[in-house]
Order: C-alpha cells, then sequence, then structure tokens
C-alpha cells in the first residue's frame, strides 16, 4: 500500500528527516525559551551536519531527553511529540504555558519528492518555527526569567494533553509538510491568561537572594548526570538562565500521561483528606503541585512503599512529602515527622545534599496514622510543637506546620505574607500583595471548626475586612490605601494621595471664625459715620445717577 | 501578493519595517549554493540571531548576514526619511518583490518577473505624551506578532517558488552577491501616499486617543 509506492532508501531517507526533524524542533523551541538571545554564524560552505541547511545549535540535554521521550520512534498518527513549557515561581507554583505539538496525519502526498522537495519544506517549517517562537507571549516571559520564576521544559511521546493550558487557550500553527506517508503538522497551544500581565512587574522586583540552586536539581541517584546550572545570579539581568533539566520530571512525565492514579494525586487530595479540614488541603495542593511531579516519580525511583504505613490511598502522603522535599536546600528545618523515629518517613539523621532529601521523601505520611505511628520519639518533638503554634499531635497541625515550614525555607519573606501569597490563588505573586496581619493568617491561627465548604474563602474574606480596618484614620469612611488611579504626576512634587489624606481636614477659614468677624464689625460701626458725611455731601450726584439707571 | 498594515509612531517605522522584511527573507534565503561536477550541488547553512527592537516590545529572527542587515537597513532608512519629508500625514508603503530573471536577446533587456509580492502599508501616528507611547509599544508589538503569524501562514501554502536552477541559471533566480547567505532574487521600492484631507491618518489618531481617553 504506502509503502510500496516510496523505494526504501526514500523510505529511509525520509524516516532519518523525520527524526532530525523532531530533534531539531525541539531544539529551536526549548532555545528559545532560554531567556537569551541566540545567535548563529552563517557559513557559505557546507558543513555537512547542519541538517536542513540551518546553524541550530544541538543542545546535548535537549538532544538527549528529546531521545529518551521518543524512544526510537517517529512522530505518527495517534503518536505526537509534544514540547511543554511552563512556568514555575520561586514559590513552586507551576502553570503550563504552552505545548508545542509535532503531529503527522494521515493525508499522504505521494507525488512528492522526499530527497528534495520534503527535505526544503522541512526546512522551512523550521525557519518558521524560529519565527513563530518569538511571538508567544512565553517569550517575553522567557526573556525576563530567573528572579521570580523560571521557565522550564518537558518533552513526552503520545497524546497531546492540552488541558493544563487553561480556558480560552489560542492555537497557533506553525506548519505542514507533505510527505509520502502523512502530513507533518507543527502547532502550538499556547495559554492566553497570562498573555495581558504585564512583564514589567518582574523587572521591578529585586532578585531574590540565596534562591537555592538545588531546589530545582532533583537528582534521584547520588550519581546522575551533571545538571544545568541555574544560574540565579542576583542582581544579573539575563543570565544564562537554563530551563531546569529536570531528569525526574521528563521521565516522570512519561508515565505521568500514560498511569492515571498519578494524576489523581493532584486532583483529589480533598477527597482523601477525610481526617483533616480541607483548609490545609487546598494550600497545599497548590503551591506544591509544581514539585509534585519530579517527587512523586522519584520516590517510586527509590522503591519506596507508599503502603508501607498502611494507607489506603498513597495519594495522601504525596503532598505532605513534596513539602517536606522542599526544604531539600535545608534539612534541619525539616519537621515533626522527621524527628519521630518511629516513621519511616524521614531518617532521623538529617542528611545534606539533595540526595539524602530524596529519601526523606521516599515515604509517604497518613493523616489518620499519625499518632499511631509514632512510637517513642528520640527526637524533640518540640518542632512540632513550636511551629504549629502549640497544637500538635493532629495531623491537620502537622501538615499545616509543614506547609508553613515550607514557605519560610524558601524564600527570604515573612511568613505570613507568603503564606497568604500561596493560598488560593495560585500565582498570587502577580496579583496585588495585601500587607498580612498574622492574626488573619489561617494557617498560624486555623479555624476552630472549618467548614467542608471553602474555609480558605471565608478566610480571605475576614483577612479583607480586616485589612480595611487598619489605616482608618476616619469614622466617617474606611480607607485602606488609598491608590488613586493615574495619581502619579511628575509635574506635582506630592503624591495624590498623600495630598489628599494631608488636606483632608483644612483647617477652617479665618473669616468664618467669631473674633475676627467680631474684629472687622467693630471697624464698620466706627467708619459709618465718616461714610454718612460723604454721601450726604454728594446726594444731588447720586440722585442724577440713579435717574439714568432708570 | 500579500498586504500587511500597520499604524505606528514615526521612531517606530525602521524597527516595524526591518521585522516584517527580515522575517519573509528568513524563510527567503538559502546557503549559499556550490555546484559541484555533474550537476548536483551542495548548500551552505544559515545561521539566524535575534533581534530585540528598542521602541517597541518586540523581538524577531533574522538571517545572520551582515551584508543583508545593511541592504535591507538602507532601504527602510530611505522609506522613512521619505515619508518624514513628504509631510503630516505620514502614510506610505513599502513592497519587497521576488523576481525572476529572464534573459532575452538583444537588443531587448532582461525581462524580471515577480513571482511574489510583499507590501506593507504604514501610518504614521504621532502621539502626545508618554503614556500613549508606552501603550503604543505594547500594542505595536502585540500588531507584529499577528503579522509573523501571517506571513507564516503565507509561507507555508507552499505556493510558487522558482525551480532550483543550474549553475548557468542561478543569477536569474537567486541574489549570489552576497558572501554567506543566497536569497531568491529581490527588490524593495515604496511609495508615499501623498493626499490631504480626510486622511486614514486624521482617523487613526482619534481612534488612538479615544481609545487612551481616560
Amino acid at each position: 500500500a504506502m509503502d510500496t509506492d516510496l523505494s526504501s532508501q526514500d523510505r529511509k531517507d525520509l524516516d532519518k528527516f523525520i527524526k532530525f526533524f523532531a530533534l531539531k524542533t525541539v531544539q529551536v523551541i526549548v532555545q528559545a525559551r532560554l531567556g537569551e538571545k541566540i545567535c548563529t554564524r552563517s557559513s557559505s560552505s557546507p558543513t555537512g551536519s547542519d541538517w536542513f541547511n540551518l546553524a541550530i545549535k544541538d543542545i546535548p540535554e535537549v538532544t538527549h531527553e528529546a531521545k529518551k521521550a521518543l524512544a526510537g520512534q517517529l512522530p505518527a498518527v495517534g503518536r505526537s511529540m509534544c514540547v511543554e513549557i511552563s512556568l514555575k515561581t520561586s514559590e513552586g507554583d507551576s502553570m503550563e504555558l504552552e505545548i508545542w505539538c509535532l503531529e503527522m496525519n494521515e493525508k499522504c502526498d505521494k507525488e512528492i519528492k522526499v530527497s528534495y522537495t520534503v527535505y526544503n519544506r522541512l526546512s522551512l517549517l523550521l525557519k518558521s518555527l524560529l519565527a513563530i517562537t518569538r511571538v508567544t507571549p512565553a517569550y517575553r516571559l522567557s526573556r525576563k526569567q530567573g528572579h521570580e520564576y523560571v521557565i522550564l521544559y518537558r518533552i513526552y511521546f503520545g497524546e497531546v494533553q492540552l488541558s493544563g493550558l487553561g480556558e480560552g487557550f489560542q492555537t497557533v500553527r506553525v506548519g505542514t509538510v507533505g510527505t509520502p506517508v502523512g502530513t507533518i503538522t507543527l502547532s502550538c497551544a499556547y495559554r492566553i491568561n497570562l498573555a495581558f500581565m504585564s512583564t514589567r512587574q518582574f523587572e521591578r522586583t529585586p532578585p531574590i537572594m540565596g534562591i537555592i540552586i538545588d531546589h530545582f536539581v532533583d537528582r534521584p541517584y547520588p550519581s546522575s548526570s551533571p545538571m544545568h546550572p541555574c544560574n540565579y545570579r542576583a542582581g544579573e539581568d539575563n543570565g544564562a538562565v537554563y530551563p531546569s533539566v529536570e531528569d525526574s520530571q521528563e521521565v516522570c512525565t512519561t508515565s505521568f500521561s500514560t498511569s492515571p492514579p498519578s494524576q489523581c494525586v493532584f486532583t483529589v487530595t480533598k477527597a482523601h483528606f477525610q481526617a483533616s479540614p480541607p483548609v490545609v488541603t487546598d494550600t497545599l495542593k497548590v503551591p506544591v503541585m509544581g514539585l509534585a511531579f519530579s517527587h512523586q516519580l522519584s520516590s517510586s525511583r527509590l522503591s519506596c512503599q507508599p503502603a508501607a504505613l498502611g494507607v489506603g490511598s498513597a495519594d495522601l502522603g504525596y503532598p505532605v512529602l513534596f513539602a517536606g522535599g522542599l526544604n531539600a536546600a535545608h534539612p534541619h528545618q525539616l519537621i515533626g515527622p522527621g524527628r519521630e523515629g518511629g516513621v519511616p518517613l524521614i531518617p532521623s539523621q538529617p542528611a545534606h545534599g539533595t540526595q539524602a532529601d530524596q529519601e526523606r521523601m521516599c515515604t509517604p505520611l497518613d493523616g489518620g496514622h499519625f499518632s499511631a505511628a509514632t512510637p517513642s520519639s528520640s527526637e524533640d518533638t518540640e518542632t512540632v510543637s513550636n511551629s504549629s503554634e502549640g497544637k500538635c499531635g493532629s495531623p491537620h497541625d502537622l501538615l499545616e506546620t509543614i506547609f508553613i515550614r515550607k514557605v519560610g525555607a524558601f524564600v527570604n519573606k515573612p511568613i505570613n505574607q507568603v503564606t497568604m501569597a500561596n493560598l488560593d490563588i495560585p500565582f498570587a505573586m502577580f496579583a496585588p500583595k495585601n500587607v498580612e496581619l498574622e492574626d488573619n493568617d489561617p494557617m498560624v491561627n486555623p479555624p476552630d471548626s472549618p467548614e467542608t465548604e471553602s474555609p480558605l474563602q471565608g478566610s480571605l474574606h475576614s483577612e479583607g475586612s480586616s485589612g480595611s480596618s487598619t489605616g482608618n484614620t476616619h469614622d466617617d469612611f474606611v480607607m485602606i490605601d488609598f491608590k488613586p488611579a493615574f495619581s502619579k504626576d511628575d509635574i506635582l512634587p506630592i503624591d495624590l494621595g498623600t495630598f489628599y489624606r494631608e488636606f483632608q481636614n483644612p483647617p477652617q477659614l479665618s473669616s468664618l471664625s467669631i473674633d475676627i468677624g467680631a474684629q472687622s464689625m467693630a471697624e464698620d460701626l466706627d467708619s459709618l459715620p465718616e461714610k454718612l458725611a460723604v454721601h450726604e455731601k454728594n446726594v444731588k450726584e447720586f440722585d442724577a445717577f440713579v435717574e439714568t439707571l432708570q | 501578493a500579500e498586504v500587511l498594515e500597520v499604524s505606528v509612531e514615526a521612531r517606530q517605522v525602521e524597527e516595524a519595517m526591518l521585522a516584517v522584511l527580515h522575517t519573509v527573507l528568513l524563510h527567503r534565503s538559502t546557503g549559499k549554493f556550490h555546484y559541484k561536477k555533474e550537476g548536483t550541488y551542495s548548500i551552505g547553512t544559515v545561521g539566524t540571531q535575534d533581534v530585540d527592537c528598542d521602541f517597541i516590545d518586540f523581538a524577531y529572527v533574522r538571517v545572520s548576514s551582515e551584508e543583508l542587515d545593511r541592504a535591507l537597513r538602507k532601504a527602510v532608512r530611505e522609506f522613512k526619511d521619505a515619508l518624514r519629508n513628504s509631510g503630516s500625514d505620514g502614510m506610505g508603503q513599502i513592497s519587497l518583490e521576488f523576481y525572476q530573471k529572464r534573459k532575452s536577446r538583444w537588443p531587448f533587456s532582461d525581462e524580471c518577473i515577480p513571482w511574489e509580492l510583499w507590501t506593507i502599508k504604514v501610518n504614521v501616528v504621532n502621539l502626545a505624551n508618554e503614556q500613549e507611547r508606552q501603550i503604543c509599544r505594547e500594542k505595536v508589538g502585540e500588531k507584529l506578532c499577528e503579522k509573523i503569524i501571517n506571513i507564516v501562514e503565507v509561507m507555508n501554502r507552499h505556493e510558487y517558488l522558482p525551480k532550483m536552477p543550474t549553475q548557468s541559471e542561478v543569477d536569474n533566480v537567486f541574489d549570489t552577491s552576497l558572501k554567506d547567505v543566497q536569497p531568491y532574487l529581490y527588490k524593495i521600492s515604496y511609495q508615499i501616499t501623498d493626499f490631504l484631507g480626510t486622511s486614514v491618518t486624521t482617523t487613526m489618531r482619534r481612534l488612538i486617543k479615544d481609545t487612551l481617553a481616560l
């Protein structure tokens, strides 16, 4: 049928073209998201190694990942190669930005010449890809990465998954090339929610000092190949920030796409947390999600048995793990569970380095079994009690605790502020930050009887109203922080808001005050006789004047 | 013939034109041909580089060839100067035409047969303050993104492309004068629209002002 029309040499060539086209496609996409300008030289004498007559560098790790994902296969009908570009904030929130899809459909072009036309058209398609990768919203985001977020990629092969892009994502087609075995199509589906978000706010934020490189490097094996340095050089603008090639993430995603149970972890944690109030679950779900992938795999890689503690649902444990894992760089800060010797969750010796941290995360914690699983603890329990503000022993608090710690370990921000930023609104960093009061932080003082519905909403509302009570200078009305629109004016040296506040209560006019009024009246009375005399003298003139008016 | 329209500030004209022209030429340039015996040839390698615009929130990819860049900049600068000198209207268009040469017998000169034509209509707007200019930076950047997508769509149609020439014919199809890349034979021309009255400019100005009105 199809193949008999194509000579075997042509078929071999075509397969080779498609394979290298796929590899070059990945290179172009990933390099376009590194955050730096790309520049390659033209060369008039053919080098023989530049596929499609284009100078596209081959980053070895990227080729490695692509080959791993393809696993010797080629894009075919129903088997697409996808490059997913996502953003991860320093707080751990992660969001898919784009999915680039290299697909094959059944429409064949038998007449086309493989070695010539197909090759040249593939070259043209790569040029289009170079152009298009600069015009989707993620490009500008990636050029500003390094301070508050990084751009990551993952490659997978199989069915295209667009659900992570949110609603209303847009698609742009890069191009198609017909071949005798099918039509190759290259397209990009991209999230548009961030499209209108100005990237300027990232410029204004000073780089976060002390971002732990380890966070972005998950090494399941102690002897794994060196990772890409994530060069977050504080103060440097467009540092050569590499998207972190998270090995575990890459492999994880391959399994992610094919194994449904792993998907459940992130969406139905609420259901599984029967013992704990949803408050904690919600908050845990969001910020942790970004790391969930990698940690999940790393745990399976180390052959830990989630069922070890008799946990019904392994899902229960993962969010907790990850929270723990997020402290990878600060093993000392790892909380309670680690210290209770009986729980095989975390070894009592705080190990150093990420390798040990991985082990640490390996066994899940079962909230329900927690209290039972804590035999005589040789370690101090004060860590637990301290962090959970006087409450201890219940899984709720423990999870809470972990949550707080996770935040504290990571960024140099006040705990409560960052906690709030993580609550319910992922990427809350993109939203205006409010000044948080610790009292209003439900993580510090969780509501006593949490409702199943949305205690999170409740906490947010209460925070809002309490926030409005601060900064109140008048009984008449409540003003939180007066930020009048367009209030910044280069001409006026004073901020309109300040002006408004200062002149809200102007002093009374002096002429309206009684003392001064009385004084002037006295003066008036004294001058009356003089004035009357003048008028009497000129009475004839006045009368004549009045007549002219009539 | 493909027609693209952009409304830009005066200082954005050059970058916007270069972005479009370079994107088209990226798709219409190959590596240098090296003909070997028996009519076969090998093709050199085309390098690419990112260009950031100074007056527009935009970046594009161009072919790594200083000669080509110089040629385009020269043409665009002439166009920009002509626009500026024409008067207050600020309307014009710049065209990029790809052609093939057909040798004629003496005494007739060679024919130039166009096979693809790109026209960019430009409308120059004047903005009143820095706020408007900032918005313009972003808006023009977004518009240019759309233009790039349009260009790529057209390129993907795989419409007519000249046959690959033999060695003797190569100069009728390609511009072989550059040392590092080989674009198809092209020429750039422009014209300035010179009428007054209720010109499009005024309408555009009003539209932009209305949009920006507080």
